[in-house]
């Protein structure tokens, strides 16, 4: 109803702009009654609803008609993975607080973390030193990214913004005096990610959008609106063409974006809860998902649906982060109960459970060379993994 | 045009954008661009705010003071008659959204006479209390006096607020999935054949699977590995360079792999292409002041008649470019590029693959031997620091936006600029 209307204010600022959908509802003329006009607006409304809903389950009908065969049956072919020793190498001690996200480095061993006591550290994770550490203004640090040529980070969280901070080697310079705040949301910033270059940041928000951004002006480049709640994650796609990313947020929706024109291109929704986590296959034809419905999902895009579900009757928390092992063969999920699963791909079975961490695992990335993957925790470490023996 | 003699005859909405713009009693505006156009922008909360605030009482009321304000300031100097109490607490439930600018206001416009000496504060409040007294709005009745148009203004405004907040998720909903439901599909057992080839192919390259040689250095401590597959290296190791024939973007990826394309294309006088396609890629990417000079750049080398790198692209993309070109913007290549891109893939890299420099450089890679594990596996190695890629930039200073490669790594420091 009208009054509903009034408390949504809070929550979503929309610029205005008429979409062709919204623009035939508008026909109603200006000057009726208030009490016909609410009416009129309320059918209107279970109108589009049902519209939406209806090219919903068409949607799902098309999508099941080309659905001839399942992941598992055609890699029944395919040998199946022995056993094998994941050791922690490394445990980097140093945040004062629960790590909420990393990123690795494009040389394979410096690693960028944030936790949410507000602290940005910069690790070579070979050696465990500490080599830059910056106090952002703000707690809940949730985001962080390497710049893809190694001289610059960038994070956000709580302050709505994301800013960058280029890395300087002299012990004397203050990191915070070179800050550069980049984007500008309406709510916490939950993601962020260089694109193929330093210039050009990606990022996701609690405002329910995410978007481009040009590091060298601060200027929104794009940005992109279609999540109905927070956006908790975004991936880049390792695409040739390099113009598309997925994001996946508390609407349960996993939604594919065209950089270029800030289009919807694809979207999927079969998770129960929350998508904490999207990660590409290393191709780039699919990506994998992490919910708080403690599954992880496969969607492939050529066909346009979900076409595996990882999941045990035994896992009942929810799913942090996920990233694919280089081959893409193994998908490594950290868990809200404090352990990671690793899961055959192919197969859809789990090949082993990793421990060690004392608290929930809040983040996960595979090193760029795949030779090692990393993990932060709320037990304010984080483990850097490599298989030790393969039986 | 004037607030004053549209109040007159215009309508609401020319009233209302008019106004918005109005120095003083308007909104903050910004610009907002959008690829290469900009347009002017307010924000939706900013703007329903200033609708409820200023337009109601003062756009599309010019000539009047509101009358809550008023009523407000007599009741913070504590001075209000019963009658204006009641029409006052009426008035705060009428009109509820905007009772704390309301008050704001009047506590502004006391502290603001405050300061004016007390002659002129008493011929004032004389003057605004004679004014009202004439003025007030009749018992009893509609307390907040409506203009008509008011009325319209707000059912507009109604309108508007539900369009955007309750119509809009579902108009979004319903455009993606008119544009998902014609999309083309392909079937899943052709799409899920592709994930178990991918996987075969790369698994001998996927050091969790099946290790990496000499060692891993998480493992061994020895850097080794990073050391023998840095960005530039005399020879590279077999696995690399197997790599580069999985697919175009492989080897693009790689910069030495990419260097050895150049070589190959620059035998084959070619090598304009893969340059066009750099020089693309560097503005789609890099810094958004440069972009027009460097679309000048690759206008002047490769796409003039008669330039020294002339590219050969189709008539069509051409003349779409070149139109392009008078408005720069960061993807007015991106056609031409695409279509250079996909004539490399299909025709000059399958030819590089069967080529003699790639055969001799997969001849020649090396294939390092496995470090054994050493006897004692308690006496660990010393692990050497590596140069941090930001002293490595800061000595040389970077390209910008050139991001693609491998990466430093080891001891191997040398930053290699394209």
């Amino acid at each position: 109803s009208v009054t509903q209307c009034y408390s949504l204010l809070r929550f979503k600022p929309f610029r205005c702009r008429l979409l062709p959908a919204q623009r035939k509802y508008m026909r109603s003329p200006l000057i009726p009654e208030m009490a016909t006009q609410e009416v009129q607006l309320n059918e209107t409304l279970a109108h589009l609803k049902t519209e939406s809903e209806t090219l919903k389950s068409k949607l799902e009908e098309e999508r099941a008609k080309l659905h001839d065969v399942e992941l598992h049956q055609v890699a029944e072919k395919v040998e199946g993975l022995g056993q094998f020793v994941m050791k922690t190498r490394r445990t980097l001690k140093g945040h004062g607080n629960k790590v909420l996200c990393m990123d690795w480095c494009k040389d394979k061993r410096r690693i960028v973390s944030s936790s949410q006591d507000g602290k940005v550290i910069v690790w070579d994770a070979f050696t465990t030193n500490k080599e830059h550490a910056v106090t952002m203004p703000c707690t809940w640090v949730m985001a962080c990214a390497y710049a893809p040529s190694g001289c610059a980070v960038a994070c956000g969280g709580l302050d709505n913004k994301c800013s960058v901070y280029p890395l300087s080697l002299d012990k004397n310079e203050n990191l915070a005096a070179k800050k550069k705040s980049v984007a500008m949301h309406t709510n916490y910033l939950s993601a962020c990610s260089f694109t193929n270059s330093d210039m050009q940041i990606l990022t996701s928000s609690g405002d329910g959008t995410c978007a481009l951004w040009d590091v060298e002006s601060g200027q929104l480049l794009q940005s992109f609106h279609g999540h109905a709640a927070d956006v908790l994650c975004l991936d880049l796609a390792p695409s040739e063409t390099g113009n598309t990313f997925v994001s996946g947020g508390c609407d349960k929706k996993a939604n594919v974006w065209d950089m270029r024109s800030g289009q919807c291109i694809q979207s999927f929704e079969t998770h129960e809860s929350d998508i904490n986590s999207v990660r590409y296959y290393p191709s780039g034809d699919a990506f994998a998902s992490g919910s708080d419905d403690a599954t992880c999902r496969l969607y492939d895009l050529r066909a346009d649906r979900e076409v595996a579900i990882y999941s045990k009757e035994s896992i009942i928390f929810g799913v942090s982060s996920v990233d694919f092992s280089l081959s893409g063969r193994l998908l490594f999920g950290g868990y809200n109960d404090y352990t990671i699963n690793v899961w055959d791909v192919l197969k859809g079975t789990r090949v082993s459970i990793l421990f060690g961490h004392e608290n929930r695992v809040s983040t996960l990335r595979v090193s760029p060379d795949g030779t090692a993957f990393c993990t932060g925790s709320w037990d304010h470490t984080l483990r850097v993994r490599a298989i030790c023996s393969l039986i | 045009m004037t607030i004053n003699t549209l109040a007159k005859g215009g309508s609401v909405f020319i009233i209302l954008i008019v106004a918005m713009q109005d120095p003083d009693m308007g909104m903050k505006m910004r610009n907002q661009r959008l690829l290469i156009t900009v347009i002017p922008m307010v924000k939706g909360v900013e703007f329903l705010l200033w609708f409820l605030t200023e337009a109601l009482h003062v756009v599309l009321r010019p000539d009047e003071t509101p009358y809550p304000i008023y009523l407000a300031k007599k009741n913070i100097r504590k001075q209000g008659e019963r009658w204006n109490m009641k029409g006052y607490s009426l008035l705060h439930k009428r009109i509820n959204h905007t009772w704390d600018f309301v008050v704001m206001q009047a506590r502004e416009q006391l502290r603001a006479s405050k300061q004016r000496r007390k002659a002129d504060r008493i011929v004032l409040e004389c003057q605004e209390q004679a004014y009202w007294l004439i003025n007030r709005p009749p018992r009893g009745k509609n307390i907040y006096n409506l203009d008509p148009r008011c009325t319209t203004a707000l059912n507009v405004y109604d309108s508007l607020l539900c369009v955007h907040l309750c119509f809009r998720p579902f108009c979004l909903q319903i455009e993606t999935s008119k544009r998902a439901l014609g999309r083309n599909r392909v079937k899943s057992s052709i799409c899920l054949e592709s994930f178990t080839k991918y996987s075969e192919q790369y698994q001998n390259h996927d050091p969790i699977m099946q290790g990496c040689l000499p060692s891993n250095p998480w493992i061994s401590d020895d850097t080794a590995h990073w050391t023998m597959n840095s960005e530039m290296v005399p020879v590279p190791t077999r696995l690399r360079v197997e790599r580069w024939s999985f697919s175009f973007m492989e080897l693009l990826n790689d910069v030495m792999g990419r260097k050895e394309f150049m070589t190959y294309l620059e035998k084959e006088f070619s090598a304009e292409n893969l340059c066009f396609w750099q020089a693309c890629e560097d503005i789609r990417h890099g810094e958004s002041s440069k972009i027009i000079e460097k679309v000048e750049e690759v206008y002047k080398n490769f796409l003039a008649p008669g330039a020294a790198r002339w590219v050969n692209i189709d008539s069509k993309t051409m003349d779409k470019t070149l139109e392009g070109i008078k408005h720069p913007h960061r993807f007015v290549m991106d056609d031409a590029q695409m279509h250079i891109y996909f004539l490399m893939k299909k025709d000059s890299y399958p030819r590089y693959l069967k080529s003699e420099l790639y055969k001799n450089m997969l001849a020649k890679a090396i294939v390092p031997q496995e470090t054994k594990k050493s006897v004692f596996p308690f006496m660990r190695r010393q692990r050497h620091a590596s140069p941090s890629p930001a002293q490595a930039a800061s000595q040389t200073p970077p390209e910008g936006g050139r991001a693609k490669g491998a990466g430093q790594a080891g001891t191997n420091s040398a930053v290699q600029q394209n």
